[in-house]
């Protein structure tokens, strides 16, 4: 049937819409390295070796991937419930603080427990910090873009605050120089390293987490809850949901898988906190770019997996292209920029294409596939 | 100590220098009420400013002449505006994540930049202090209003300009109604992307000269990141405002006067902790979106996508 091929073939097309976002951004920057006087293919070469060429810079990748992953997994759950979370950097630090705090004055309890009551700390803080603007978008109808923002400054003054102060290492209060920065971690309350390299546990917990998250969006009623409110709040309300509780709980809990970014972080990677005054300094933008790779493997935690690990690769891979070819890494920075735009702007030839399945479906009952009408939250003309 | 900080010269030097520091949070927060006023939100007016300010010093440094900066940084502007002009209206691109990519467009690629084209952190002499006549002679009030630089001067005077464009003209009435009601506003015969091309456009320009007045007209130098959050502040400022030119002032002033008390404070060493200080305008701004929230209300077709109908 030639109708059902078209069908597929076009749906083939949404599925590849970021590919080509990524493929243009690519595009963009190789037209960039030409004019800084760089051959492309010598500067992304650099790149995919140093993000893939040995198992220590896999490793490394899988380091980076691990916080884009956990941002991205929230991502996930704010998006599709119609929240937009731009507060990935504040809850990481949250998450972090919380965490290294228990770290620092361990109950005495094995190594393992404290971890994991950690992790748990870190993902509360994340909950916490993610909490606030849902209500305040929940309850006082405040715009959670603006106020999740706020609550990411706030988070580095805090941060800043107890590093310079009350958390602040006390060997470095013997010393002039006075890093802003706390204790080290214990030996015993370090995520274990799965192979002789920096990778550690975290990265596999992200993958678990992940699956799990699946489950919660589409297999339990509380995800079903999110997404509809996500889709269509009206409808939802005439359903008998509780839209208000339900944007805090997107918010929350998108708060607190970056909160345990945060604390991962803290205990897989760097072993101490340390400011040097602004939040990218601990996060690595991770907040941020948690979004490009959310978006990038299309809202879906599954998905997100093979993103991250994209992003992070090409994050790693950025600092072998800065050595090898003098391109500074921030280059990334902007491709990362332009893949959002990429993606958030091709969506209309996904909604196009939909729509024209759409009368396809109607002027066609019989080769109409009811999950081609679901909707992704940005497929939606209107939201605020 | 303390007493030192509540001298008359000291106050003086806090009125003046938040006077100053206000500058940036006006020129990119007017921009974005005329873009939030025809329905669209850029969020993208911190990668706009960055990038701006790189145009702006590094035109500077090399040319030697501050206004070819200012207007390079404008052009920059323009364009990353028509970008989101194009993303938003013609592409109906969700505006507050695009927004997000814009950011970070501007964040990376002027680091770039300035990595490639300047490789350090370099200076450049910026607007000199233009004292306005007679009126910079007056007792404390010529200090603080009418010994600044032009660029400052520019900043106060796009507000009431800014209200009477959107208030008494032909022009502004367009740009409410498109914000407002898309849908009538076209059956009237006003043309809907055409007006946000040019509030998007317009907010994009006056972001880029908001970086300028900070790498030209205030620090004198470019560095990676230097606007460090000023443009998310400047969209918040417009809520803050309830999305008037002179409600976006007295949010600019209350912001750039907490930010100078606070560097006041450090200088004549207040043993109060900076950091903390530092915070109150973020939660005094979550804190007044939750009272402006309930008493303001938002242009009806903010965010919302508008296409003409079949």
């Amino acid at each position: 049937m030639p109708g059902l091929s078209k069908t597929r073939l076009s749906q083939l097309l949404d599925a590849a819409l970021p590919v080509f976002a990524v493929a243009a951004a690519l595009a963009v920057g190789a037209v960039m390295l030409l004019f800084l006087g760089v051959s492309p293919l010598e500067a992304y070469g650099a790149l995919w070796d140093g993000a893939f060429g040995n198992a220590n810079a896999l490793a490394e990748t899988l380091v980076k991937a691990t916080p884009l992953l956990l941002v991205g997994l929230g991502i996930c759950i704010a998006f599709r419930g119609d929240v937009i979370n731009i507060g990935g950097e504040g809850q990481m630090v949250v998450g972090a603080i919380l965490a290294i705090l228990l770290g620092l004055n361990p109950p005495e309890w094995p190594g393992w427990m404290v971890i994991t009551a950690a992790l748990l700390a870190g993902f509360l803080g994340g909950a916490i910090w993610g909490a606030i603007p849902g209500f305040l978008k929940a309850y006082f109808g405040v715009n959670e873009i603006l106020s999740t923002i706020m609550m990411n400054a706030i988070a580095v003054q805090l941060m800043n605050f107890l590093l310079r102060g009350p958390m602040i290492d006390p060997a470095q209060l013997e010393v002039a120089s006075k890093i802003p920065q706390t204790a080290r971690l214990a030996d015993v309350f370090r995520l274990p390293r799965l192979v002789p390299t920096r990778l550690h546990l975290g990265a596999a917990i992200a993958v678990v987490l992940a699956v799990l998250v699946y489950i919660l969006l589409w297999r339990t009623t509380m995800g079903y809850r999110i997404r509809a409110v996500g889709q269509n709040p009206h409808a939802s309300r005439y359903a008998g949901i509780n839209v208000k509780k339900n944007v805090v709980l997107a918010l929350l809990l998108s708060g607190a898988f970056a909160g345990l970014a945060g604390a991962i972080q803290i205990y897989g990677v760097n072993y101490r906190m340390i400011t040097d005054g602004s939040a990218t300094g601990f996060t690595g933008s991770a907040g941020f770019n948690g979004i490009v790779a959310a978006l990038f493997g299309q809202l879906h935690p599954l998905g997100t997996i093979p993103a991250s690990v994209f992003f992070g690769a090409l994050l790693v891979g950025a600092n072998k292209m800065q050595r090898m070819v003098q391109v500074p890494s921030a280059l990334i920075t902007a491709l990362n920029g332009l893949v959002v735009v990429f993606v958030v702007s091709s969506e209309v030839w996904r909604r196009r294409r939909q729509r024209r399945r759409l009368s396809a479906a109607v002027s066609a009952p019989e080769a109409a596939d009811a999950r081609e009408t679901q909707a992704t939250p940005m497929d939606r003309e209107t939201s605020s | 100590m303390i007493s030192d900080f509540f001298s008359m010269t000291v106050l003086v030097g806090i009125l003046a220098s938040g006077i100053r520091l206000a500058t940036p949070y006006l020129y990119a927060a007017i921009g974005e009420v005329f873009g939030q006023r025809s329905g669209v939100l850029n969020l993208g007016v911190e990668g706009q400013m960055l990038l701006g300010a790189f145009a702006a010093f590094y035109v500077t440094f090399t040319t030697g002449n501050l206004w070819l900066g200012v207007l390079v940084a404008a052009i920059v502007g323009a364009l990353m505006g028509l970008a989101m002009a194009v993303v938003t209206v013609n592409l109906q691109a969700e505006q507050g994540i695009s927004g997000i990519g814009f950011y970070l467009f501007g964040l990376g690629m002027s680091d770039l930049l300035f990595q490639k084209l300047l490789g350090t952190v370099q200076t450049v002499s910026g607007f000199p202090k233009a004292t306005i006549p007679v009126l910079s002679a007056l007792p404390f009030i010529g200090d603080i209003f009418f010994s600044q630089n032009i660029l400052v001067y520019g900043a106060f005077a796009l507000v009431p300009v800014a209200w009477f464009v959107l208030n008494k003209t032909t022009l502004g009435l367009k740009i409410r109604a498109v914000g407002e009601n898309p849908e009538a506003a076209d059956s009237l015969g006003v043309s809907v992307a055409r007006v946000r091309y040019f509030t998007i456009i317009l907010g994009g320009t006056l972001s880029g000269i908001a970086g300028a007045s900070l790498s030209i007209g205030m620090l004198n130098v470019f560095q990676q990141n230097m606007t460090s959050g000023l443009g998310f502040i400047a969209v918040a400022l417009v809520y803050f405002g309830g999305w008037r030119p002179w409600g976006v002032l007295v949010g600019a002033l209350l912001f750039s006067m907490v930010n100078s008390l606070q560097l006041w404070g450090q200088v004549l060493g207040i043993p109060l902790p900076s950091d903390i200080a530092v915070m109150m305008p973020y939660i005094l701004t979550i804190l007044v979106l939750v009272i402006s929230v309930q008493r303001v209300r938002a242009p009806a077709a903010l965010t919302k996508v508008f296409e003409r109908g079949e």
